[in-house]
Formats: structure tokens, sequence, C-alpha cells
């Protein structure tokens, strides 16, 4: 049929233009010339140099505990922030609400520059607590943002229905709400981890005593040239996470089907 | 119910983390160096360079939201009614480039786009012109929604997967065209993550800069550039807290009138 | 869904400790050295060797310019130990107190520097910093594009170049070429020299193909452009890259700009700071820093030991009578709003 065709067509088109600079990255994370200007001859050395080039570990290693710390945490306070923001009353809604987007409308070197003089008056050095801190504050709007409209789209009278029939509202809450919105949680989820793991400006300037993020290293070797062992190293992780992904998707699609719901 | 209660930790979080910081800059906004109250930063920002520059990036936030919007919601829907299994791994899919680093992605398109990139080298081998794909506003538009549509699929998405599938047959049943189902049904019930994404690539749409510098080339000037200017070059923090709360004001009055045209819905967004 | 939760949070746990053991060492009872620099600024194996030969850990940070790395220290939340800021913003921080003043008996190795990188405006008597690299800033042309010689900052205005001109999307250094090519001082603070310098890059605009920052060093080497304005050590890094690729110093005069190393004052460790600057002063150390960062180096010793076609590459290390107009780098102070304006403006106006 013309329709599946054009939405086929439409899907790749999409794709590819997601995939393109990526594909460029992984090509390119092969060539022996320093240069994007120019393609040398093929070669695998920036994968060796990568797993020796400490500074380049040590970042990576900071930028997955952190993201995954901050989304797991502003995840959760921020799904339960949503599920309470929904039940209050017209005024504190919008207070709190408008208040919760501050951070998604500031621009970056704002929410970083107010967040580190805050953390000076609290007299806490800059570390990893004060980059933690600055990743979850700015996730957990972005958590709110996707969990809200599952809130709204779910029947209200679910859960009064479950209270009815006697069920504490913690009960409820997590065998009626959460399930419900479980797609807004996700979604929530993974746009936390993805702003965390790709944030410089905030990261930079709440950060300190060595701890640093793969963005902080790639951006101040932007001077200098950004080094093919980066290339590579987004390469490897991209390559990992795509398995990774696709191996769990495999195993819970069958728990899924296994358990007959559709 | 007596469940608002269970916000109340992110209450607690957002005073200190949003309030207070946004106390600080309201501080900065309104004094000088020596800390007298003054009025000047506000209106050094009200002269036409400046407006100028407002103007350009409402303009492109305006065009990069649109953009997403149209570009996302056919995208959304089409994930959205394929099989769990398909859905979960291309919604996925999806997200997986933003986890390459930024600059990465964006040095990445200049080498595609450029004069002798990837795209014209092609080009030119099957015997075509090269174009001037870098450095012009398609680039920076271009660099806009690469950055931001997934954010504006995912909420939508997370609201079409449970839109009840009765409701539409019922439509269908009654006579209504695809085109009156997906108006009249589909859409007013996705309104919510709509929102949502508007939300989420608009605000940061305005003060993103990055995009604009590297695939524009300099004839992009826009508020981020300024206020960034103004807190690490000028080391101004004075004017540069002045421009971002004229900022935060101006989104606000931009979400009380998108708001008259939400009236039943109580809007994820602001008002 | 249980079980391959249960895999993934093995399989994270897995990576983690194993990216974390390469990543981290032992750091135990020992000093540590808290050292910012640039990105890819330093040899890896100088950090590695200094550890071993003192028994001291370094923490390496990196920062992509010098104003964010200003802000950085200047608001107190860090306890860097070795900074490697640039020439004006030394002289700023000099002139906020920022900086401890060197105890130059514990760096010997000062001996090696070249007499003319002493002593210079930003830091007379060099009391706060000693050099690292140097260099100077310069056209770089495609010899096949630019066919005429380039010794003059007016080829960036020749109309036969249009949309083949790289501009530095950095307000000081595009103001300083405009400044330079009028005859003017490019530190000056006479609002009218600005405003003609202004205009006159505002004239250049329609022949720009785009103001760009890092990324002109791969744009030149893919030839998308005839011209750039650059710094001389990404200038020899992209003639390596591209033989077709020439660097000249225009007449008029230019920039001559250094990074120095310096002790911030909210150093805790100033004994291994300074026990670190000598270290990188030594020839041996000097040379592959040199060698693997690609700048040109103002230590007397380590040049001998440089090979002889470094030595004489122009572009490294120009003579003398080239380097008679040059002008470093000035903190401008309050008056840098000035050309913040006036920046604003060239990009703004149509």
């Amino acid at each position: 049929m013309v329709n599946k065709f054009v939405k086929r067509l439409y899907t790749t088109l999409i794709f590819l233009f997601l995939y393109a600079p990526i594909i460029i990255l992984i090509v390119f994370s092969f060539n022996s010339s320093k240069s994007r200007g120019t393609w040398d001859s093929f070669t695998f050395k920036w994968y060796i140099e990568l797993f020796k080039n400490q500074e380049i570990m040590k970042s990576l290693y900071y930028t997955i505990i952190i993201a995954v710390l901050s989304a797991a945490i502003s995840t959760a306070i921020g799904t339960f922030a949503a599920i309470g923001i929904y039940n209050m009353n017209y005024f504190g809604k919008k207070v709190v609400l408008n208040l919760n987007y501050l951070p998604v409308l500031n621009p970056d070197i704002v929410t970083a520059i107010s967040l580190m003089t805050l953390f000076r008056f609290m007299n806490l050095e800059l570390g990893f607590l004060s980059m933690l801190l600055s990743h979850i504050t700015f996730c957990i709007p972005y958590v709110i943002l996707s969990v809200l409209p599952k809130l709204k789209q779910m029947n209200k009278h679910l859960a009064e229905a479950a209270m009815d029939l006697g069920a504490t509202p913690f009960y409820a809450l997590r065998k009626v709400i959460i399930p419900e919105i479980m797609p807004g949680i996700i979604t929530g989820a993974l746009m936390a981890f993805t702003l965390s793991i790709d944030d410089f400006v905030i990261s930079f300037f709440n950060t300190g005593s060595g701890v640093t993020n793969l963005s902080i290293t790639v951006y101040s070797m932007a001077r200098r040239g950004i080094k093919p062992e980066i290339n590579a190293l987004s390469s490897l992780m991209f390559i990992t996470v795509l398995v990774l992904l696709l191996i769990i998707n495999n195993r819970t699609s069958k728990d899924i089907e296994r358990r007959g719901e559709a | 119910m007596k469940l608002k209660w269970i916000s109340y930790p992110y209450v607690f979080w957002m005073i200190l983390f949003i309030v207070i910081p946004l106390m600080l800059v309201l501080v900065f906004s309104f004094t000088t160096g020596n800390l007298s109250f003054t009025l000047e930063n506000f209106q050094k920002f009200f002269q036409p360079l400046y407006l100028k520059v407002l103007g350009k990036s409402v303009d492109l936030a305006l065009k990069s939201t649109l953009a997403c919007l149209i570009l996302g919601y056919p995208i959304a829907m089409i994930i959205s009614k394929e099989s769990i299994k398909k859905r979960n791994a291309m919604i996925l899919l999806f997200v997986l480039p933003m986890w390459m680093n930024f600059l990465l992605r964006t040095y990445a398109w200049m080498t595609l786009l450029g004069k002798n990139g990837v795209i014209n080298f092609l080009l030119t081998k099957m015997g075509f012109e090269p174009l001037n794909l870098l450095y012009n506003d398609s680039a920076v538009l271009m660099g806009m929604i690469y950055n931001f549509l997934p954010f504006m699929v995912l909420p939508i998405y997370s609201v079409l997967i449970k839109i009840d599938k009765s409701l539409i047959e019922a439509a269908e049943d009654l006579g209504a065209s695809k085109l009156e189902v997906f108006s009249k049904v589909i859409f007013p019930l996705s309104l919510p993550g709509v929102i949502s994404g508007i939300t989420m690539v608009f605000m940061p749409a305005l003060s993103t800069f990055v995009i604009s510098r590297l695939l524009g080339g300099g004839q992009y000037y826009l508020i981020g550039n300024l206020v960034e200017q103004q807190f690490l070059l000028a080391g101004d923090w004075n004017f540069g807290s002045a421009i971002s709360i004229i900022m935060m004001i101006f989104i606000l009055i931009a979400m009380i009138i998108t708001s008259k045209f939400d009236k039943d819905k109580e809007g994820g967004g602001l008002w | 869904m249980k079980k391959s939760v249960k895999i993934l949070l093995m399989i994270l746990v897995g990576i983690l400790i194993s990216v974390s053991l390469s990543a981290c060492g032992k750091s135990g009872d020992k000093k540590t050295l808290n050292v910012y620099n640039w990105g890819d600024y330093i040899d890896p194996s100088v950090i590695k060797d200094f550890e071993k030969e003192y028994n001291i850990k370094v923490n390496y940070s990196t920062f992509d310019t010098n104003e964010d790395m200003y802000v950085k220290v200047k608001s107190g939340g860090t306890s860097y130990d070795v900074l490697f800021p640039s020439d004006y913003i030394i002289e700023k921080m000099i002139r906020e107190d920022m900086l401890l003043k060197l105890d130059m008996n514990n760096i010997p190795n000062y001996k090696y520097i070249d007499d003319k990188f002493k002593n210079l405006e930003f830091d007379p008597n060099n009391e706060y910093s000693v050099p690292y690299m140097w260099g100077t800033v310069g056209i770089i042309y495609n010899k096949n594009m630019v066919k005429e010689k380039v010794d003059s900052w007016d080829i960036l205005w020749d109309e036969k170049y249009k949309g083949q001109i790289l501009m530095l999307n950095s307000q000081r250094d595009s103001i300083a070429v405009a400044l330079l090519k009028l005859g003017y001082s490019m530190n000056t603070r006479d609002l009218n020299e600005l405003q003609e310098a202004k205009e006159l890059l505002v004239k250049q605009k329609p022949l720009v193909y785009a103001y760009v920052g890092d990324e002109v060093k791969d744009m030149m080497i893919g030839e998308e452009a005839a011209m750039a304005v650059v710094w001389s050590g990404d200038a020899v890094f992209m003639k390596e890259q591209n033989e077709n690729l020439e660097y000249a110093i225009p007449k008029e005069g230019t920039n001559l700009w250094f990074d120095n190393i310096v002790v911030p004052n909210t150093s805790k460790n100033k004994e291994e700071a300074e026990l670190f600057i000598n270290y990188l002063c030594r020839p041996e150390v000097g040379l592959k820093n040199t060698e693997y960062i690609g700048y040109s180096t103002p230590n007397v010793e380590t040049f001998k030991l440089l090979p002889e076609e470094l030595q004489k590459d122009k572009s490294a290390y120009p003579e003398d009578k080239d380097l008679v107009k040059t002008e470093i780098f000035k903190d401008p102070g309050d008056f840098v709003k000035e050309y913040s304006r006036i920046w604003t403006e060239v990009l703004v106006e149509e």
C-alpha cells in the first residue's frame, strides 16, 4: 500500500538524518589522520591508544556514574513531585510549575554560575557532590515534564476507586498510579540520562578536585584539536549501548509476550 | 487526595537549588559593582542592538519548535503504532544519538555539510554541482531540529501509546474519516504530550547558541551568545543577569498568551 | 523482566569496576598536586614521569578558555596548585591578587628560558609566572588558491577572495586584526579607533565565509577556504597535514602570545607546585612537551634539541626581525565592555 510505503520512507529518512553524524564519527575513528579534513588510511590505533589514556578513562568513569546517579535520583524525586504537583490546588500548582521550569529556560551559563555561587555560599568545595547536585537540579524539570502528561491522561478515578476498595494511599500509588504513568517515568529517566551525559557548561562550573566528565574533556580539547581517541571512545560507547539495549529489549519483550499482555 | 505531600521533598529541593540561585540572579540584575540598587542593567538592554538579538533568537526558536512539531508528531505516531518490542527498540534508537557528545555530533555535521564535505563529495562524484550547505539559515535550523527532535517526540510518543484504542474504533464506527479521527480524537487526546514537547523544545531553543555559532559561522548572534559574552568575556554579571531575567519574563508572557488557547486542559506548560 | 534487569545491573557494575580500575590510581598518603591546564596541552608521559620521580600524585583537570578558567578560580571553590593561563589573564590575575609570588630559588631551571621571553609587560620581573609555550598570530593560506605574496592584513579585505576568508569568532583577536591593519595598537582604549576598526570589520563581512573557532584547523586542511587567521602553533600542525598550506606574519605587526605557568593563591601545595614548574623547565622535559604539543618552546636548551628543520621553520620560530612589530595582549579591565559591545555590533549589523 502507498500509505505503508510512505511511512517506511519517512521513518527511514528520519533515522538516516539522526544517524548520519554518528556514522561519520565512527568512520573517522578509523582515520589515521588527526584531522577531520583529510582521510589518510584505515587504522585501529586510536582504539588502542584510547585505553592507555588515563585522563579519558577517568572522564568516562565519572560521566557514567554521574549520569546513572542523577538519572535515578532525579527520576525518583521528579516522579513524586509530579504526582504531588498534580494533586495540588490551582495556585500552588502554578507557582511550583513555573519555578520548576527555570532550569529549562535559563541559558546554561546562568544556571551554572548561579549554582556555583550558591555552592560558594554554602562553603561546599566544588567536586563530585556539587556536580551531582547540579545535574539532578537540571534533570528533575524534564522528568516532571515527562510524567505530568501521563498523569493528565490517566483516569483520575482509578486511584480513588482503589482507595474506596480499601487500598492505602501508598498502595494505590504503587499498584495503580505508577504503572499507569510508567511510560512517562521511563521517558523522563531517559531524558535525564541523556541530558546528564552530554552536559558541559553546568558541569564545568560546578566541579573540581579532579572530577571531570567527558564533555569537559572534549570541549577542553577543542582548541588543540579533538583527539581521535575520543572518536574511538564514542564509537565504542555507541556500539556497546546499542547492543545492550537490543539485548534487553529482546528479553523484556519476550517476557511481556509470554505473560500475554499486548 | 492526600498525595500532595510527596512532592514536598522536591519543593524543598527547589527552594534550595532553584529559588535561591534565582534570588542571586535577581540581586545581580538590580545592582552594579558596588551593590547599589539600579535599573541601568535593564535599561541597557532596550537598545535596538540587543532587541534585534532577542528578535532573532525568538524567530529561530519558534521556527525550530514548529519544525520539530511538524516532523516529530508523525514519527511519534508511526512508532507508537508498532508492536511493543519494535517500538521500544525504535524509541531507544531514537534517543541513542543524543548520547554522543554534542560537540562531536556538530563537528560531524560540518564534515558532512562542508564545501569539500561528504555530501558534496558524493554529489560531485555523481556529476552534480556542489551545494553551499553550511553557514546559512537552513544549516542552523537543521542543527536545531537535530538537537531537539527527541525532546519533542518522546513526550508525544509516551501519551500516544496509551490512547484508548476503543475511542478510535468508536469514531471510525460512527463514520469518521481518517482525517477526522486524527483531528477530533487522536490529536486532542495527545495534547498534553504536545504541550510538554513544545515546552521542552522552545525554552532551551531560545537560549541555545552553540549550534548557531558552529553551523551559522557568526552570522547568528543570539541571546545565548550575548549572555555568555557578558558573563565570561565582558565580566558584566549584572547585565548578563538582567538579560536572563528579561528572558524569563518574556517566556512567562508568551506562555500566558498560549494558555489562553488551552482552556480546559490544565496545561503541562506554565499557567 | 526482573532477570534481565539483574543482568543489566551486573554488566553495568562490571563496566564501572573495570573502568574505575583503569582510571583511578592509588593515592594513599602521597602528596597531591592539582594541575589545571588547557586540554591536550602536556605530554601525558611527562606527568607520569614526574609522579614517579617525586612520588607526588598529580590530579589533572582541563579547561577550554582563559575566561572559563578565570571565573572558576575566582569563585574560590577550587584548590588548584598550578594553572596555565595566557598573557592578558595573568596580568588581570596579578592585579586582582589571585596569584602567589614564585620563589625562584626553587625553580633554578628558569635560567634555561630565553631572555627575550622574560620580564614581559604582563609580569615584569617574572615574579608570578614562568613561560611555557609561545607563538604568534598570522595568516594561513592555501598556496594553490592564493597565488600572490601574502604579507599584509590587507589581503583579508581583498574582494578577489570573497567567500574564501575565515576570521576568528573571538572579539579580541578579530578586532585586533582590524586595529593592526589601521596601524593602531591592538590594546587601544580610544573609542574613535575602535569605531574605525568596527567599520572596517563590518565592511569585511560580505567577504567572510564564516567566523570560526577551533574548527578552523580542519577547515583549512580540508581546503574549505583560501585563508584564515590562526595561531602559529596550529599553523605548524596544519602545514604538516596539508602541504599546500603556508603561514605568514603580516608586516603591520601581530599578536605575540604566551601561555605561562602560575600558582594561584588557592593552592595548598606551593612547594610541590614550584617543583613541578621546575621540572617542566628541564630541557628534555621541554623537548617532550614541544614535540607532543607542536607549539614553540621558550626554552633555549630545548630549542637546541629540536630537529634542524623545525628550528628553521619560520612559522614556529620566526626571526627576530619579524617580531619587531608585535604586541602582547593587555588586560583591558573594565574597558572590555566596549570591546564586547563593538563585537556584538559587528556580528549583528546586516
